[in-house]
């Protein structure tokens, strides 16, 4: 007689594969077109992506974008080397960044063959990219697109290159497995559909992590029905660094982390009103806080960083949270006085078309800024419009480099011996890969290099599933297990779910919103979150410490109701190892690196002498400890002129 | 900041196994009510879970019915405005209604191709085997120029 399947008693589907994709997003996609063409020449290799969401609208561009952040263009990508170590106060991966910068141009030139409208200069209009088009710029390294469709685009391509009976949507993978006769090697995969009962164990020789960034580990400035205007997407729970750390993966610089100044609540974008629009931001009594506050970046050296007002946006930061703690805020951004300036060399019809453009960029990315604006009468070009700085974000894709420490590319003259151990993208776990947000010390990536960072990690994974094609992968765990780890909040749900009258209030369990609202608690007030203005030190870290510790414990009892809280449940549980590494980070790093996204009190320098390096973790599954050491920051790319001093040095001796 | 769904429009895409707001939801927000148990409504969608709504508008806009809205989020904003697209396979209309009563309206391209048509290595060169190992290269063999110069030990 067949079994009945039902929840808490789900059908197990193993599955056995040589390569599998984890996440839906830019990088994934980028994996899918790079891969599928090498599987023409290699038809053995079986491959699979999974996503806990709909390709079509996952990831961190499922709403849309309004530019392209990196695109090389007329720029050599050493230049791109030093504007993103200047942005991130000197210690990238240089040859990772180099990597992205080298390939990245050649993913968009793609995106514009596939069909997304790429913004052109006047005389260039209908001219592509590749035929010589020139884009609009609002920055050195970005263009503007009309991005509604961004990931569409990109996803339809991804699908075709892959094919769909070798992807599956809403399955969520929560955790890696280790080799049965190699603990130094990932060997497979587990997670549940959360759409049917259905557990899914993956057996693989190669596996690309690629599932974001980590969001709402904060507790966000909006906790009601805003908790979800996140900033960076309110689905990246932090599943690429605590799957990365639990299968033993070292991770580097989690104690970076990304501070936007955005416009207040909505947190709609700033970029095209700063470099498109001339904007200019000021406090509540009108002040260029900016220049006036220039002299403080001397007090703790972080004036090495800086050059005139080229400094890294952590710095620009700093500038303006002395006017808001100090109590000169709001910062507001002079959008009427941009628009006028502009108006006065436009006909009527190039002004209608410039407020268009103003609009576009809201509703391509952050249509709820237009919702904030529409809901409080702001129209742009009347009234003057608040910023503020948000929540804590983690990610390694945008302007942050928090994440996973992996093998860059052999041809990059100078590259040291610790940068690279044969397999591109590689982590520091044999057969585990990662691009996008999962790879850290590399910043400034965005969409497009994202894609191109999946590109470069597919390429290699082919590599590595024909160098061990002899290999077969064996679990370290039961599938029994694994079932009972994974489904343990539905278990505990149904075997207490009766003990009282109201579902959620039971001493047996612990709803997976309410422990969300724990952590966000205790890293707001501990680690550095809004409510201290960003400011921590090394006795609130060893409180936070402790809770943390507790509260990873108490996530074994989150209890899943259904399918969808099982979902919330592992995403919590993810966040809260990314947590526990960026806390351990911050307390190991005695400088201040990032002022303007962290202070700690008690080390408020910034200390090139000593802490001109990365700081790297691994985390022991069996034990829960985590130890961290610091590994030397080599430069590779000559110092220009006109880059601050700081970055004309070399690493600190660790 | 969430979504919501007129119970006067939504047909719960009727006859297939999912609606197209199940089916597109980044966050698994949008459940189908089947029986009416949870809502009132029998099968009519809704979403479960709004102060997890990141208003990505991905719902809104596949919605066969257009049958979903945004209320923007209660703790925050003001009420009275509204802000809606309409999604073509070409362009999207985008219309913002104020607190105050203003409209203002917009039309933006999409798109410079018909949906379905990527045809992913038409005309793309073919992965070469003897370059897997070669870093410098995809197999679209697009680099960038790259001065060699700028490195230290170049």
């Amino acid at each position: 007689m067949a079994e009945e399947y039902g929840f808490g008693n789900p059908e197990i589907i193993e599955e056995e594969v040589d390569i599998l994709v984890i996440g839906g997003g830019m990088a994934a996609c980028g994996a899918a077109f790079e891969i599928g063409r090498w599987l023409q020449k290699t038809p053995d290799l079986k491959v699979k992506l999974v996503d806990k969401a709909a390709l079509d609208r996952s990831g961190a561009v499922a709403q849309g974008l309004s530019a392209i952040n990196t695109y090389m263009g007329e720029n050599d990508p050493a230049d791109y080397v030093r504007y993103v170590r200047g942005d991130l106060m000197g210690i990238v991966r240089e040859d990772l960044v180099y990597d992205v910068g080298r390939h990245v141009d050649d993913s968009v030139h793609h995106f514009e063959e596939w069909g997304l409208p790429v913004w052109k200069q006047k005389g260039d209009e209908g001219k592509k990219l590749t035929e010589g088009g020139k884009p609009v710029r609002s920055g050195r390294w970005q263009i503007m697109i009309n991005g509604e469709s961004y990931k569409w685009i990109v996803s339809e391509a991804a699908k075709k290159s892959l094919g769909m009976d070798r992807i599956q949507e809403r399955i969520f993978i929560v955790r890696l497995v280790t080799d049965k006769n190699d603990p130094s090697r990932v060997a497979g995969a587990a997670g549940f559909s959360v759409r049917e009962d259905k557990l899914y164990i993956y057996k693989f020789k190669a596996c690309l992590l690629v599932a974001g960034g980590a969001v709402n580990v904060f507790r966000p400035r909006s906790v009601g029905e805003g908790t979800g205007r996140a900033w960076y997407p309110v689905w990246n729970a932090g599943s690429t660094y605590a799957m990365a750390a639990e299968c033993g993966a070292e991770l580097t610089l989690m104690e970076n982390r990304f501070v936007p100044a955005r416009f207040k609540d909505g947190y709609g974008p700033v970029g095209a009103w700063f470099l498109l629009f001339k904007a200019q931001a000021m406090n509540a009594f009108g002040e260029d806080y900016q220049s006036k506050n220039y002299d403080i970046l001397k007090d703790n050296k972080y004036d090495a960083y800086a050059d005139g007002m080229k400094m890294g946006t952590c710095l620009r930061n700093h500038l303006m949270m002395k006017e808001m703690r100090e109590g000169r805020g709001p910062i507001l951004m002079d959008t009427p006085t941009a628009m006028a300036k502009l108006a006065e060399t436009m006909t009527p019809k190039e002004v209608k078309h410039l407020e268009a453009e103003a609009w576009e960029d809201f509703l391509d990315m952050t249509i709820g800024q237009c919702g904030v604006w529409a809901g409080e009468n702001i129209e742009p070009d009347k009234e003057m419009s608040e910023l503020m700085p948000t929540e804590p974000y983690l990610l390694g894709s945008h302007a942050g480099c928090a994440g996973i420490w992996c093998s860059g590319p052999e041809d990059i003259p100078g590259t040291p011996d610790h940068y690279h151990w044969g397999y591109n993208r590689m982590t520091t776990v044999n057969g585990l890969f990662s691009a996008g947000d999962g790879v850290g010390a590399s910043g400034h990536k965005f969409s497009s290099g994202s894609h191109s960072e999946g590109r470069i990690a597919a390429k290699a994974m082919v590599q590595y599933a024909l160098d061990n094609k002899d290999w077969q992968p064996e679990l370290s765990r039961t599938v029994d297990e694994l079932v009972e780890e994974i489904y343990r909040p539905v278990k505990t749900f149904l075997e207490h779910k009766d003990y009282t009258t109201a579902i959620d209030v039971n001493p047996h369990y612990i709803t997976p919103k309410m422990l969300q609202f724990r952590l966000q608690k205790i890293m707001d007030e501990y680690v550095a979150g809004v409510s201290t203005w960003y400011q921590t030190n090394g006795k609130m870290l060893e409180i936070a410490e402790k809770k943390l510790v507790m509260i990873r414990e108490d996530a074994q009892k989150m209890r899943a109701k259904d399918l969808h809280e099982l979902l919330r449940a592992w995403e919590n549980y993810h966040r809260i190892l990314a947590a526990e590494a960026h806390m351990r980070h911050i307390q190991f790093r005695e400088e201040t690196r990032y002022p303007g996204y962290y202070y700690r009190m008690d080390f408020l320098d910034l200390d090139d002498d000593n802490w001109k390096c990365f700081v790297n973790s691994t985390y022991n599954r069996d034990t829960g400890e985590w130890s961290l050491k610091k590994v030397p920051y080599k430069q590779l790319v000559k110092h220009a002129e006109g880059e601050p001093e700081g970055l004309a040095r070399d690493g600190s001796p660790v | 900041m969430p979504t919501f769904v007129r119970t006067d429009k939504c047909d719960g895409c009727k006859g297939q196994d999912k609606t197209a707001c199940m089916y597109i939801c980044p966050h698994d927000l949008m459940r189908l009510d089947k029986d009416g148990s949870e809502t009132g409504h029998a099968m009519k969608a809704y979403n479960q879970e709004p102060e997890q709504c990141w208003e990505c508008y991905s719902c809104v806009k596949i919605c066969p019915q257009q049958a979903i809205e945004c209320r923007h989020y209660a703790d925050v904003v003001p009420l009275g405005a509204s802000v809606q697209p309409l999604r073509g396979s070409e362009s999207i209309m985008w219309t913002i209604k104020f607190r105050n009563g203003n409209m203002k309206r917009f039309k933006f391209p999409i798109r410079t191709t018909a949906e379905g048509s990527v045809d992913p290595y038409s005309g793309k060169p073919e992965a070469s085997m003897d370059e897997l190992t070669d870093h410098s290269t995809l197999f679209t063999k697009g680099t960038h120029s790259c001065d060699m110069n700028q490195f230290i030990a170049a």
